[in-house]
């Protein structure tokens, strides 16, 4: 006979606490879109394969979909609701983030069903870049690579796009990113390329 | 998914505890392994236990090796600044898996554990041992692209998918085990089991235990890679990967460890061709003899016959790649 | 093509040329790339798809389906879904409200139906395919809903299937029509010309099935608001066939029906006809009496939605010394089922593309007991071109001469089959351009490295017929200045509003801050489905009409006070100009604000039609491109990446270039997950998909995927509206060609089946 107890959390999402009571198995995603209303995080898959579900914790990226909401009490998410500055869930700001803009004026989306996982995970992946995780194409993991579009493209493969927008993302993060960042010679780590 | 009772375990103990003392309990890490097989009802517990709070330590031991606790995240493993620096395949072998998303929650005890993504071990109008002992097996017949090509028996053909764990294999890698009864250490190389004829039983581990921590050191020096073969260039899991360290010194070759992924239900030691090369002359040809006599044990299917050239190339691509390297040095 | 529109055609060449639209000339906003008007939504999350619209008391469904290809269920018992946690209701073929037979969609357009396959939805024990439904679960949360479905349990009583594509093969069927099209075509005897021919390529090649795979899974949520009433949400490219089929099937007045589909995430051809789910969402509604969202789960996606069939097919290719073709030999098989007999088009391309003194041109079928397939992003074009375009490769190479100058030695003049003019072919053009930009200098095959990497370039044809389909849609005026314009369209991504908006604003000469645009629900005018590239054209022509009897409505309201400056004057006779309605002669008139204060109302509005589209019977018209692209081929383990890529199209009038070359890329990338890693696995022995997910499907990710440049010629078509043919299903085509002929160039080895996965490089 299943079970249909449910639980108490309290979800901090886009900085607003959001009192719960749900099954323990509902999924961080089914949370935000079913429970809390928030749709703009996606389901592409349900099942960690396509990353439209991205959403940041505490600024790590993760895919929502693979993880059950009762483990992330206590800690900061953020969607694509929340990005902009300024604005709250209920009523977001009309000033977007600049990867946002970035997007837009590259046109790094055409149905825009993965664009918010993919704004998202563009933003985990340069804090993550930042702190000096490596990535597969990197020639060593002993030190600091340079944010190459090739680094970007490995980075960001965590995100399907079927639209095929993925020229435009990747032109937008790395107007985002700053020509500081970047370094266009090519990497050459054997099969990587 | 069936629903289910969860739980936080705030410290060891308790978690021991309640795997010991409820029914159909499990544990969770990332969940990135464990939900997804509970939404296509392969793993059903009544209970499940979060330990991804518990310790999330990387410390050097007296005798040099790193221990790393289990719920440690990949991404953090793989940034170390000791692993970056000592273990670099390991970092290496860690950011060719899955994606920055996943890696980011997977734990390193759930890295270690996951299940195979054989295609009808995930379809449940399939024969599959792993997941109903005795119904028989659809890949051996079916489509088997992704399957084994060592160590399969004719009850099961899956691979293990890790990718850290092939890098693991290759380091002299210890795995610490608690249960409300005692602590016990296994080598790593002993963890993982072959499927013989009851392929549900993947690992070592007893019910009730729990993987504390991972102890990792050098078990070869020198020049190290990992190279990973698949269907896309990112975000795919292997058909073929290979972790290696190699030391050649005045052309000989002084140390080697060698390990395969995408080819058997664990991670595949390549010990065959490692004590044929260790102290001979490093040249082609004799890379060569070793990985045929390597690949001597592998048998293909109708669908993954290629793997074996396949590793034989990677094989020998790795070799002379890390050849070089050392002969640069 | 039917006797009818055979003689039609012969018929419109002694008609005289219809004036171009003087919209196909350089527009303030046409031609310009401009963002998309719905980009802040899209990138905030606030733009909602199907799934995401909320109603009280919303119910969840999931589906169950049947894990055998043919047969009957014998037991279904669903006791323990029923008392599962939250269940309200468990459907299945024997509790289901009463389900009309299916209405088929139409394949010519129109929109009197829109299911895929003439299979009854749930009204019987019948098994028709593996996958197909059996229960509908109705519960308060999905995963209740989802675990109820793994507690019914189903017996059957199993028939012997055909399922195997390729041992069918020996009783393939020549089929009815091929979209309305001779399944043979024979020109001369092709045969004796092509053993007589100095020059001579005979292949076959192979494609998998693929699946569109948006990223977006199919939804629809249903709401009865009474018996009669029924409002539906759904992912849909095809909304009045949509609603027409509800009423239909659900036998209520279509009146009675709305269908919404603000924003669809990707759709390719997969949520073209509609697939069980949209039935079995509207009949959960009714039976829960609630409204019910019924979110295919990926898995679902791929057990119900059909996907592009597999294909065989055969190429002969003679020429003589100087390269022209002798004989045009493309035979093939695809695969179908008796529900819903589509014969994927591959040899459309053979049809257009080349002069040969002799064409042998032919399809056939075999029926499975399968999942129906569907089109799929250039159905037909995409993998005709494949072959075509290899064998051509093939051919060049075996004559020693460069691919590009045997295409050229080639070039018809008029169209080789249905001797009619061209309405606008530059492909010649294209190729130079591309060629120059590309750095176009392929050397002898094999014989390129860059250390462990072999190098090649590749370049192959890119062909796709225009479309354009009769429609509907509605202008608006308002006193504050401002305009609309609407139709039930779609945006799939394409950037519909986006460049209707470009084109409606330079239409009426208003700033295009004052033009809006409303589309995606039937209660707007009818507009034709969003396929076959159709819809840019298609709008172009009903907006067209739309404000041209706005202006008709605009004098007549006008006339009505004294002061009218139109007086004696009809549509004709003026102009639209600086944002009002002026005479042609007289220069007289007046804005459209003034000409509503003249009315003394605060808005006019008037609907307009477009015409049948005689301009595809008078003129073979299509688009073109020329596809170039170097690969790498690692030399141990056969690791295939594409280093870069560039495509020159002839396309007509590129009306937004930033939307264009987003929706040319994207049809390229697709082109590069068909070729080199894309395939939707079937188990022959159970006709059952094996791979249904996207971990295990696999589909370019952005490392795959290289800058690609593009370019277009931008040659505008004077006999489409606004110049513009369609360009949403040109970029697939010839891409998986160009990369297979890079494979060659890179390292001499010819592979004729697609995906080019490394084994076969090995
Ligand atoms: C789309 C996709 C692609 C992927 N691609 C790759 C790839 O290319 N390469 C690769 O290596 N991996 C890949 N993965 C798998 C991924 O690495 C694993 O899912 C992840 O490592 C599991 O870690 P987790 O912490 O999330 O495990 P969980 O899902 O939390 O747990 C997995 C198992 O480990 C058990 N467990 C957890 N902690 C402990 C403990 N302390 N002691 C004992 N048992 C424990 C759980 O009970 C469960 O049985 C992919 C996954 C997905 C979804
Ligand atoms: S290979 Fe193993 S996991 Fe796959 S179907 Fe056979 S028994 Fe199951
Ligand atoms: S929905 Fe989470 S990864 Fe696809
Ligand atoms: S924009 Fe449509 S899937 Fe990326």
């Amino acid at each position: 006979m299943a079970q249909t107890s449910t639980m108490s959390i309290t979800l901090n999402v886009n900085g607003s606490d959001y009192p719960l009571q749900i099954e323990p198995r509902v999924s961080l995603l089914d949370a935000l879109r079913e429970f809390i209303g928030l749709t703009g995080t996606k389901k592409g898959c349900n099942q960690g394969a396509c990353g439209a579900c991205t959403v940041l914790v505490d600024g790590n990226r993760i895919n929502s979909c693979l993880t059950l909401a009762a483990q992330y009490q206590g800690v900061s998410i953020q969607t694509v609701e929340g990005l902009a500055h300024g604005g709250t869930d209920s009523s977001p700001s009309e000033e977007l983030h600049p990867l946002q803009s970035a997007f837009v004026k590259h046109d790094g989306f055409q149905c825009g069903y993965c664009t918010p996982g993919q704004l998202c995970s563009a933003l985990g992946m340069l804090a993550e870049y930042k702190n000096g995780v490596p990535s597969a194409v990197c020639e060593t993991v002993c030190n600091q690579p340079k944010l190459t579009n090739e680094e970007i493209r490995e980075r960001m493969s965590g995100n399907l796009c079927r639209c095929g927008a993925y020229n435009g993302i990747v032109a937008a993060i790395e107007e985002y990113a700053g020509k500081d960042f970047m370094d266009n010679k090519p990497a050459t780590r054997e099969g990587a390329r | 998914m069936k629903n289910f009772k969860y739980s936080v375990a705030d410290s060891l103990d308790s978690a021991k505890t309640a795997l010991m003392e409820r029914s159909n309990c499990r544990i969770i890490g990332g969940g990135t392994n464990l939900i997804d097989l509970m939404r296509e009802n392969i793993e059903q517990p009544d209970e499940i236990v979060d330990v991804s709070r518990l310790s999330k330590q990387i410390q050097q031991l007296d005798d040099g090796a790193l221990r790393i606790d289990a719920a440690v995240k990949n991404t953090e493993l793989a940034n170390h600044p000791k692993v970056r620096e000592n273990f670099p395949v390991l970092s290496h072998a860690i950011v060719y898996g899955a994606s920055g998303q996943i890696r980011n929650v997977a734990t390193v005890a759930g890295n270690i554990m996951q299940r195979t993504r054989c295609m009808y071990f995930y379809d449940d109008a399939a024969a599959c041992n792993k997941r109903v002992p005795g119904s028989g097996c659809d890949a051996i017949n079916g489509i088997n692209r992704g399957h084994a090509i060592f160590g399969t028996s004719t009850s099961c053909i899956a691979t293990h998918p890790s990718d850290m764990c092939i890098a693991l294999r290759i380091l002299d890698t210890k795995i610490n085990l608690e249960s409300s009864k005692g602590k016990r250490t296994v080598d790593f190389a002993d963890f993982h089991r072959l499927p013989g004829d009851t392929p549900h039983l993947e690992t070592d581990l007893m019910p009730g235990e729990i993987i504390t921590s991972i102890d990792i050191a050098h078990s070869a020096r020198g020049s190290s890679t990992y190279r990973k073969i698949r269907d896309r260039s990112s975000y795919a899991f292997a058909l073929v990967s290979v972790a290696c360290i190699l030391s050649i010194k005045d052309e000989i070759v002084e140390d080697i460890a060698i390990a395969l992924g995408g080819v058997a239900h664990k991670p595949w030691r390549a010990d065959i061709l490692e004590s044929y090369l260790r102290g001979t002359p490093a040249t082609e040809g004799r890379f060569k003899e070793a990985i045929d006599r390597e690949m001597e044990a592998a048998v293909g299917f109708k669908h993954n016959e290629f793997k074996i050239e396949l590793t034989k190339r990677t094989i020998f691509s790795v070799l002379s790649e890390l050849k070089t390297e050392e002969n640069s040095k | 093509m039917t006797l009818l529109k055979k003689v039609m055609e012969r018929v419109l060449q002694f008609t005289p040329e219809k004036e171009p639209d003087p919209l196909i000339g350089e527009g303030k906003y046409i031609g310009k790339a401009m963002k998309r008007v719905d980009g802040v939504l899209k990138v905030t999350g606030q733009a909602q798809f199907t799934a995401e619209y909320k109603f009280d008391n919303i119910a969840y469904a999931a589906l169950a389906y049947s894990t055998i290809a043919k047969g009957k269920i014998t037991t279904l018992d669903t006791a323990d879904a029923e008392s599962s946690g939250g269940v309200i209701t468990v459907i299945t073929y024997k509790n289901a409200p009463k389900i009309g037979k299916p209405a088929l969609m139409d394949p010519s357009g129109g929109s009197s139906g829109a299911m895929a396959a003439d299979i009854p939805v749930l009204q019987d024990e019948r098994i028709y395919w593996n996958g197909q439904p059996i229960a509908v679960v109705v519960a308060e949360t999905q995963d209740q809903a989802d675990e109820a479905v793994s507690l019914i349990k189903v017996e059957y009583e199993e028939e012997k299937a055909v399922v195997s594509f390729e041992s069918e093969l020996p009783n393939a069927k020549t089929p009815k029509d091929v979209l309305g099209e001779d399944p043979e075509v024979k020109v001369g005897n092709a045969e004796e010309a092509y053993e007589k021919s100095a020059h001579k390529v005979d292949h076959v090649y192979r494609t998998p099935r693929y699946n569109h795979n948006a990223i977006e899974p199919h939804a629809t949520i249903a709401h009865w608001e009474s018996d009669e009433k029924l409002v539906v949400f759904d992912a849909s490219q095809m909304l009045y066939a949509f609603k027409n089929t509800f009423a239909k099937m659900f036998l209520i007045k279509p009146e009675n029906v709305e269908v919404l589909s603000p924003f669809v995430g990707g759709g390719f051809g997969g949520k073209g006809s509609m697939w069980q789910h949209s039935i079995l969402c509207v009949a959960a509604a009714r039976a829960a009496k609630r409204p019910v969202k019924l979110n295919l789960s990926r898995e679902g996606v791929y057990r119900i939605v059909g996907g592009r069939t597999p294909s065989v097919q055969h190429v002969a290719l003679g020429a003589n010394q100087d390269g022209q073709l002798e004989a045009l030999i493309h035979h093939g098989t695809t695969q179908t089922t008796e529900y819903n007999n589509f014969a994927e088009q591959f040899s459309f391309p053979a049809r257009y593309l080349y002069n040969s003194k002799t064409f042998d041109i032919g399809q056939k079928v075999v029926h499975t007991d399968t999942l129906a397939n569907t089109f799929m992003r250039a159905p037909g074009e995409s993998i005709g071109t494949f072959a075509l375009e290899s064998a051509m490769d093939e051919l060049a190479h075996e004559m020693n001469i460069d691919p590009i100058k045997l295409r050229e030695i080639n070039e018809p003049k008029s169209d080789p089959l249905r001797h009619i003019p061209f309405s606008c072919r530059n492909i010649v053009q294209a190729y130079k351009v591309g060629a120059e930009s590309f750095g176009w200098d392929p050397k002898k095959p094999g014989s390129q490295s860059d250390g462990k990497w072999r190098v090649g370039q590749g370049v192959a044809t890119a062909y796709y017929p225009y479309y354009r389909f009769p429609g509907k849609a509605k202008a608006k005026i308002f006193s504050n200045g401002t305009a609309s314009i609407q139709a039930a369209a779609h945006e799939m991504g394409m950037g519909t509003a986006t460049v209707q908006l470009q084109h409606f604003a330079d239409r009426m000469t208003l700033p295009i801050e004052q033009v809006s645009m409303q589309y995606g629900n039937t209660s707007l005018p009818e507009s034709p489905m969003a396929g076959g590239s159709n819809q840019t054209a298609s709008l172009g022509a009903s907006i067209e009409a739309a404000v041209t009897a706005l202006v008709e409505v605009c004098i007549k309201a006008a006339n009505k006070s004294a002061s009218s400056p139109f007086k004696g004057l009809h549509a004709k006779d003026v102009d639209i100009k600086s944002g009002g309605i002026y005479g042609k002669e007289t220069d007289v008139g007046c804005s459209f604000v003034e000409i509503l204060k003249l009315a003394g109302v605060d808005e006019l509005e008037a609907e307009g039609a477009s015409g049948q589209p005689f301009e595809m019977l008078k003129h073979s018209m299509h688009s073109y491109g020329a596809q170039f692209c170097e690969v790498r081929v690692h030399s141990e383990t056969g690791e295939l990446r594409i280093a870069r890529w560039l495509a020159c199209f002839d396309a007509g009038r590129i009306i937004n270039p930033k939307t264009a070359e987003s929706q040319f890329r994207g049809g390229i990338i697709m082109g590069i997950g068909m070729a080199l890693m894309e395939e939707t696995i079937y188990d022959d022995r159970y006709g059952r998909v094996a791979n249904p997910s996207l971990a295990e499907y696999h589909m370019p990710v952005h490392l795959d995927i290289p800058h690609i440049e593009i370019k277009y010629l931008n040659i505008p078509d004077e006999h489409a509206p606004l110049g513009a043919r369609g360009i949403g299903e040109i970029g697939i085509t010839g891409a998986a060609a160009a990369i297979a002929n890079a494979v060659f160039n890179a390292t001499g080895r010819r592979i004729r089946e697609l995906p080019i996965t490394l084994d076969k490089l090995l």
